[in-house]
Order: C-alpha cells, then sequence, then structure tokens
C-alpha cells in the first residue's frame, strides 16, 4: 500500500472502495429510504471519479460521473431510490472494477449499455447527465471580464481573521507588484484606538494603483482563496492619472521628509507589521536576517576572543576603582583617559574577532554546485567541467546563507544558456567540454565572486532586440555596452525567450540582482561574443556594521557608506546658482554631474548658506550628492528597514545616532538612478 | 530553507500523488492518514503549509483544522483543503473553521505547486 508507484495504489484502493460501495448498496436494497447509505455511496463514486481522474484512469471517471450525477440527484431528493436504480448501479461496479483493472479498451460498448438503463432507471431528462465533464466543479466564480485597461485601482479589506487563517498580506501584496507597476498605499481608516486594537487581526485595508497589462482575473485570482469573505473593489484607472514614475519618487521622498513622522507611522502600523512579519518570515520557512543555525568555528578564534574579554575584565575593574576613589587631580583624569582609550581599544578589537568567528570559509558554498552543474551536465546533455578557485576565501555566514540561491540561478544560466552543445564548440573550434569556473577573493572589505563560463557569450542584438520589444528602450537608442547589459536585469526579461524547464523556478535575474543588492552587494555583467560571460558578484564582507559618512539634509540625517564616498566639496552660492537646470560641477577639469538632495527629498526648509557636495562612486560612475552639512563619519550597525518599507528604493537600512534618533543609510546605486529618472523628467517636462 | 508541508488524505495514492509533486518541487513532505494522525504530527513540528482532505475517518478535516488552529506552534499556517466537495455551504464552513483555501480534486501537479507558490510567497 505504501509503495512508490501511485497506479499501483490506486488500483488497490479503487478496489476497496468499489468494495465498500457495492456494500452500501447492498444494503440499500433492504432500506431504500437511509440518507446515510446514499451518502455513502455517493461518496465513494466521488472520490473514485476524482482519483480515477487524476490517474489518468479517464474512461472510469468520465463512468463513474454518470453514476454519480445519478446519485447526487437521489441524495437531492429529486428521484427517490428505486430498486431498479440500486441493481444498475450494481452491475456498475463490474464495469467500473474492469476499467480500474484494464485500460478501459473494448469496454465502451458495455458501458454505453449500463448508462442507457441508468437513464431509464431515473427517468432522466438527459439535461442533467450531459452536464458537466468530471472535474469542472471547482466552483470559483470569477467574473468573466476580459478588460485589459491600462490599470486598475485595487482597494481591499481582508477578513480580521485572515492572518490567523494562514492569509500572508504581504505574500498578496508581492504577488500584485508581480503583476505589474504597483503602486501601494496603505489604508489605516479602520485602525481602531490602541486600547482596543487586537494585534494579531488584521486592521489595515490597501489601495493598489496596479499598472500595466493586466486583466480583471489577474487581480481577482490574487485573492482567489480570500475573495468571498473580503471587501475587494477592483476599478479601471481613467486615463490620464498620474503618471506612475512620478508616484514612485513620491512613496521615495515620503518616508524621508519627516524623519520623526516615519517614526511614528512604523508604530502606527506595528500591529500589522509585526503580525504579518511573523507569518511571513515562518511561512517562508526560513529565519529572515539571523540565521539560527549553528557556525563552527576554529578553535584558536575563540582563544583570541577570549583574550580580550580577560583585557576587558581588567579595564572595567580599573574603571571601578576609579569610580569609587574618584577622579582627583590631573594624575586621575589621565588614569580615567588611558581606560576610556582602552576601552575604546577593546570594542573595536571585539567586534572585529566576533565579526570574524561569524566568517566561514565559500568551499561550503561552492561544494553544493558540483553537484548542481552534475545534473545539469546530464539534463542539458552537454559536459561541463567545474573548476574553482580562492574557496578559503572567508565570508560572514548570513552572506553565505544568501548568496546560494542566486548562485545557484547564475550557475544555471550558464551551463543552460552559456554553454554550447559539445557539436557546436567543436565546430566554433573548442574543446569539447564547457568550462565554468567559480573563484573568489577578498579585496579591501569585499568579496569578489565570479562566474566564468567559456560559452557562447551573450548575444547583444538579441538582448537589444528584447529590450526594444519590451519597450525598455526605444529602437535604435545609442547606450554602452555595461547599460545594454543592464537590461537583462529588468524584471521580466529573462523569463520569456529564454528560460528553458532547466532556468524556469520563477527566479529572474531581476531577484538575482535584488538579492545581490539586498546584500548591499554589486553584480555586472561581462560577455565576449563567442568567448563566454563573467558575472561578477561584489559582496561586503559583513552585513552587521558599516563605516558611513553621516551627513544632514534639511532636518534629516543620513548615513552615506563610506565605500562609495571619494570626497567632499563645498559648493559656493555661485557655483550653485550657475549650475541651476543642469547641475553639474566641475571638478579638476572633469563634468560631475550631482543630485540636490533637498530636491529630492522635498526638504522644504531653506538651504544652509555653504551646501556641500559629498562626490561618491556607484555602478563605474562618479556622482555628487548636494548636502547641507557633513557631520563626519561613523560607524553604524544596520538595522534593516520594517517589511513595509523594505522595497522602498534608495535606502538601504537605518541606523540609531547616538542622540537615540534615527538616520536613514542610502543606497546609493538605488539613490542614483531615482535622481537620474527625476532629472530626466524635469528636463522632458521643460 | 526547504518548506515542509504536511498532507492529510485517508488516500494512500493521493498521498503518494501529492508527495511526488510536492517533493520534485523541492518541498519535504510529511504525511498523515487521517486527522487525528494529522493534528498529532502538526502538534509535534512546525510546517510551512497544510494540505488536508475533508472527509476522513477518525477525525475528518474540519475538526481537524479547528484544533489545529488553537496550536500556538501553528500559529498563521496556511491550510488548505484539497477535497471532492465543491459546495458552497462546505466551503463556507471551512472558513469558518480557519482554511486559508480550497481546492478541488482531482488536481493536478501543477494547481497544487501553483498553489503552495502561492501560499509560501515564494
Amino acid at each position: 500500500m505504501n509503495g512508490q508507484d501511485p497506479i499501483a495504489a490506486f488500483r488497490v484502493e479503487a478496489g476497496e472502495l468499489l468494495v465498500g460501495i457495492e456494500q452500501a448498496l447492498l444494503d440499500l436494497t433492504h432500506d431504500l429510504e437511509s440518507r446515510d447509505l446514499v451518502d455513502t455511496v455517493f461518496r465513494g463514486l466521488h472520490t473514485l471519479k476524482g482519483s480515477g481522474a487524476m490517474f489518468g484512469f479517464d474512461a472510469l471517471a468520465n463512468f463513474t460521473h454518470h453514476c454519480e450525477t445519478a446519485f447526487d440527484r437521489v441524495r437531492k431528493g429529486k428521484v427517490p431510490a428505486t430498486q431498479e436504480l440500486v441493481a444498475v448501479i450494481l452491475s456498475a461496479m463490474d464495469h467500473m472494477q474492469a476499467l480500474v483493472d484494464g485500460d478501459g479498451s473494448g469496454l465502451a460498448a458495455a458501458g454505453d449499455d449500463i448508462l442507457a438503463r441508468l437513464h431509464n432507471a431515473i427517468g432522466d431528462d438527459n439535461e442533467a447527465m450531459v452536464a458537466a465533464a468530471p472535474g469542472d466543479g471547482d466552483g470559483n466564480g470569477a467574473v468573466p471580464a476580459t478588460h485589459g485597461a491600462s490599470g486598475w485601482r485595487v482597494t481591499f479589506y481582508l477578513p480580521p481573521d485572515a492572518m490567523a487563517n494562514g492569509t500572508n498580506p504581504l505574500a498578496l501584496l508581492d504577488e500584485m507588484r508581480g503583476l505589474g507597476d504597483a503602486k501601494v498605499t496603505a489604508l489605516t481608516d479602520r485602525i481602531p484606538p490602541l486600547a482596543e486594537l487586537d494585534a494579531s487581526q488584521c486592521h489595515i485595508g490597501w489601495q493598489v494603483e496596479l499598472r500595466g497589462d493586466v486583466t480583471r482575473e489577474d487581480i481577482e485570482d490574487v485573492f482567489i482563496f480570500v475573495m468571498d469573505d473580503m471587501e475587494l473593489d477592483i476599478v479601471p484607472l481613467a486615463c490620464g492619472e498620474e503618471d506612475p514614475a512620478i508616484s514612485a519618487t513620491e512613496i521615495a521622498a515620503q518616508p524621508v521628509q519627516a524623519e520623526a513622522a516615519a517614526v511614528g507611522e512604523a508604530r502606527e502600523t506595528s500591529p500589522v507589521e509585526t503580525g504579518a512579519a511573523s507569518t511571513a518570515d515562518t511561512a517562508r520557512g526560513r529565519p529572515v536576517g539571523t540565521p539560527t543555525e549553528s557556525v563552527r568555528v576554529p578553535a584558536e578564534r575563540l582563544d583570541v576572543l577570549m583574550d580580550r574579554v580577560g583585557e576587558l575584565v581588567i579595564v572595567q575593574s580599573r574603571l571601578a576603582q576609579l569610580a569609587h576613589g574618584g577622579v582627583r587631580g590631573p594624575a586621575g583624569e589621565l588614569a580615567l583617559r588611558s581606560v576610556a582609550e582602552d576601552i575604546e581599544r577593546l570594542a573595536s578589537e571585539l567586534r572585529d574577532t566576533m565579526m570574524v568567528l561569524r566568517m566561514v570559509p565559500v568551499a561550503s558554498l561552492f561544494g553544493r554546485f558540483r553537484r548542481l552543474v552534475h545534473d545539469l551536465a546530464r539534463e542539458t546533455g552537454k559536459t561541463i567541467e567545474l573548476s574553482t578557485h580562492g574557496e578559503t576565501t572567508e565570508v560572514d555566514k548570513t552572506v553565505i546563507e544568501r548568496l546560494a540561491d542566486p548562485m545557484v540561478h547564475l550557475i544555471r544560466n550558464a551551463c543552460d544558456h552559456g554553454l554550447e552543445t559539445a557539436e557546436d564548440r567543436i565546430a566554433a573550434g573548442k574543446p569539447a567540454a564547457g568550462q565554468v569556473r567559480l573563484s573568489a577573493q577578498q579585496a579591501a572589505g569585499e568579496v569578489l565572486i565570479t562566474i566564468r563560463d567559456d560559452g557562447r557569450g551573450i548575444d547583444r542584438e538579441r538582448v537589444r532586440a528584447k529590450a526594444e520589444a519590451q519597450g525598455l528602450i526605444e529602437p535604435g537608442q545609442q547606450m554602452s555596452d555595461s547599460e545594454l547589459m543592464q537590461m537583462i536585469f529588468h524584471p521580466g526579461f529573462s523569463t520569456a525567450a529564454q528560460v528553458t524547464n532547466l532556468s524556469g523556478r520563477g527566479v529572474g535575474m531581476d531577484v538575482v540582482k535584488r538579492t545581490i543588492e539586498s546584500l548591499r552587494g554589486t553584480i555586472d555583467i561581462a560577455s565576449n561574443p563567442g568567448e563566454g560571460s563573467t558575472v561578477t558578484l561584489r559582496i561586503p564582507l559583513t552585513l552587521a556594521i558599516i563605516d558611513g559618512l553621516l551627513v544632514r539634509v534639511g532636518e534629516g540625517r543620513y548615513v552615506i557608506p563610506l565605500g562609495a564616498v571619494e570626497e567632499c566639496i563645498e559648493l559656493s552660492l555661485e557655483d550653485d546658482l550657475r549650475s541651476r537646470g543642469r547641475s553639474f560641477v566641475t571638478l579638476r577639469d572633469r563634468l560631475v554631474p550631482f543630485i540636490r538632495m533637498r530636491d529630492m527629498f522635498e526638504t522644504g526648509t531653506r538651504p544652509d548658506p555653504h551646501q556641500k557636495i559629498v562626490v561618491i562612486t556607484t555602478g563605474g560612475e562618479r556622482v555628487g550628492l548636494v548636502v547641507d552639512q557633513i557631520i563626519g563619519s561613523h560607524q553604524t550597525v544596520i538595522k534593516a528597514m520594517s517589511a513595509l518599507h523594505r522595497d522602498v528604493p534608495a535606502f538601504a537600512g537605518a541606523t540609531i545616532l547616538g542622540d537615540g534618533s534615527v538616520a536613514l543609510i542610502l543606497d546609493t546605486l538605488q539613490l542614483v538612478s531615482v535622481g537620474q529618472a527625476q532629472e530626466e523628467r524635469l528636463l522632458a517636462a521643460g | 530553507m526547504t518548506a515542509s508541508i504536511l498532507t492529510v488524505d485517508d488516500s494512500s495514492s493521493l498521498r503518494i500523488a501529492i508527495r511526488i509533486a510536492l517533493s520534485g518541487a523541492g518541498y519535504a513532505v510529511t504525511e498523515a492518514a487521517d486527522g487525528m494522525e494529522g493534528l498529532e504530527k502538526a502538534r509535534s513540528a512546525k510546517f510551512d503549509m497544510i494540505i488536508a482532505d475533508l472527509n476522513m475517518p477518525r477525525m475528518n478535516g474540519l475538526e481537524m483544522i479547528r484544533e489545529i488552529r488553537k496550536l500556538p506552534i501553528q500559529l498563521g499556517t496556511p491550510i488548505i483543503f484539497l477535497t471532492t466537495e465543491s459546495d458552497e455551504g462546505m466551503k463556507q464552513d471551512a472558513r469558518q473553521s480557519g482554511a486559508t483555501g480550497w481546492l478541488v480534486k482531482p488536481f493536478v501537479p501543477e494547481q497544487l505547486l501553483r498553489v503552495a507558490a502561492k501560499v509560501l510567497s515564494r
């Protein structure tokens, strides 16, 4: 019964079902009025039909369907149970057994004969019998409407118990984001006062403006399980409603405009957030951010840690002595200062030691890919050789875990799309075996991981054609090679023509890029036609702490990752006036474009007379960020943005400053692209 | 990292079909033959999703789900009914008992995987 072959298991089970039905039918001949027996027969037939259809016994499913329909009518009291009917069904049992045992060939005539008798037995008008083929009854009454408007405004309130019943509102929102360009607004009008608030219930509603080629059914499909109990309002967007790009920046700007308000807002939404986040985390079956698995630590590293802790204890007792004895005179002050310095040194050493404890060699990551490549080679029929380099390079444990999925995707891509078949390779004058090379190395606080194949390379013309077809770029638009390559990371780009059953899995290159960026890393592709492609991932060694430059824009404070900062220069008033409208500054005879953070964040305060430009390098370009004040360098412990704010571009996280206020950490790459988009719109608007 | 799914169904062929479909897609599948066993399993381990039949011996799906919803360990676990019933009233009962969704047999593996992906929000 417990074997691996479902067909065999089904045959055994169907036999048992048939015996059960037969027994009930026989009992029924003694008690035609018994509802229980009618129900038993009906359920048995129903199960037999369902399982039969599932395991490919179509003839059985069809035949049983008719018997079931007949019995359904008896069950509903439309037709009385008669001896005649029971007799016909009993004779049908043997036919069903034959259908179960064989493949149904040569039995059709016998079946039709029984069905004809069945029709007679229930005096059928034929209408019920021919209705509905088996398996149609999934009864989700989707309203037929294929209105392909430019977009929809979807307003919904989930039933209060939705989250307790396993529905994750964030997943619904994500699913809608997957449909098109979505602007999500939370509706907080139904949140009760704090005293009456039940944190396990869902009080927030959402309004989603969804743009793109989306039908009403697509949207209803998202809510398929909750539709009956929820409030759902789907209306087409009228033409000429606000430009989606502008609303995107509005969202970006909103949490910035008033930091204090953002904190307040976070508190306001916390019931849902915590509830939803916990369901989301557990539903995905993996802890987000803080993996709880164990880490293997070499003993000598623990010894180093122990030494530091030992020193800390000594310094602590010196401090205690000073506190008791009182700090008197210059000697006392000197002693206090020396303790302060020791603590500072120890704190930073402890931090570094701690970081090292979390480091594991990438060998553990690379090791998983041998099997993957082996399987891929078998599936694709290609000969693939995997080589790995720099396996001893160490990376933060969390980073390793989160790199696994994107790397699987990249390796699949390399093996599936990149490498040619052995015949093609020989024809192109290459060795028959394709090479996939993984390497890792450490460079200045970052780990460089490359995935290189020696396949056919990326066909730029195809990328361009596809980008044009998808309207990402204008036909014939001039663009640099690296810009063109970036097209590959556009959402939905890699999913259509490129994906085979191997690369499928619903992860596109856009997801890969997003994952890498969530690690504050970057991804680059270089490719030479005919020679292969190289994907380079740059990932910071650790995620928890960054060195940042603390700046002030208006009344808000922000942290720019120090790694990206090149230099800081002053934006004199005259330069500022002169640059109005073109936003370039000359730096050592080179033009550097800059973004006015005040405009971007719509601070609404008066600019400082001496604004500063922080010149950063991001995505291989130098860009200036105009800020009001540079406060100084600041080592920052990164706090992740809440689930609600996680998708706001331009921010990598938040940090708490010494005075307890919050500073947002800028995501320079995203910030610059948002800024550029804004600039372009301004230019277009003239 | 793999999501774990509990499937509760008294038909062993169906359990096999479900297991083959889900484990092929990389999910970890645990099986139970009726509501009582399903409840026991749900008591002992956290699942990311539960797929349950409605009509089962010993303890039916509705009774089981009501008990599971009382378990702190399964707080917010999506529970999908996979059943031959398609009656609206039954669906209503199921929702009231705490079901997340409803899938009508016979199902095709793709359907099941789509629902799993949806509910697990992958």
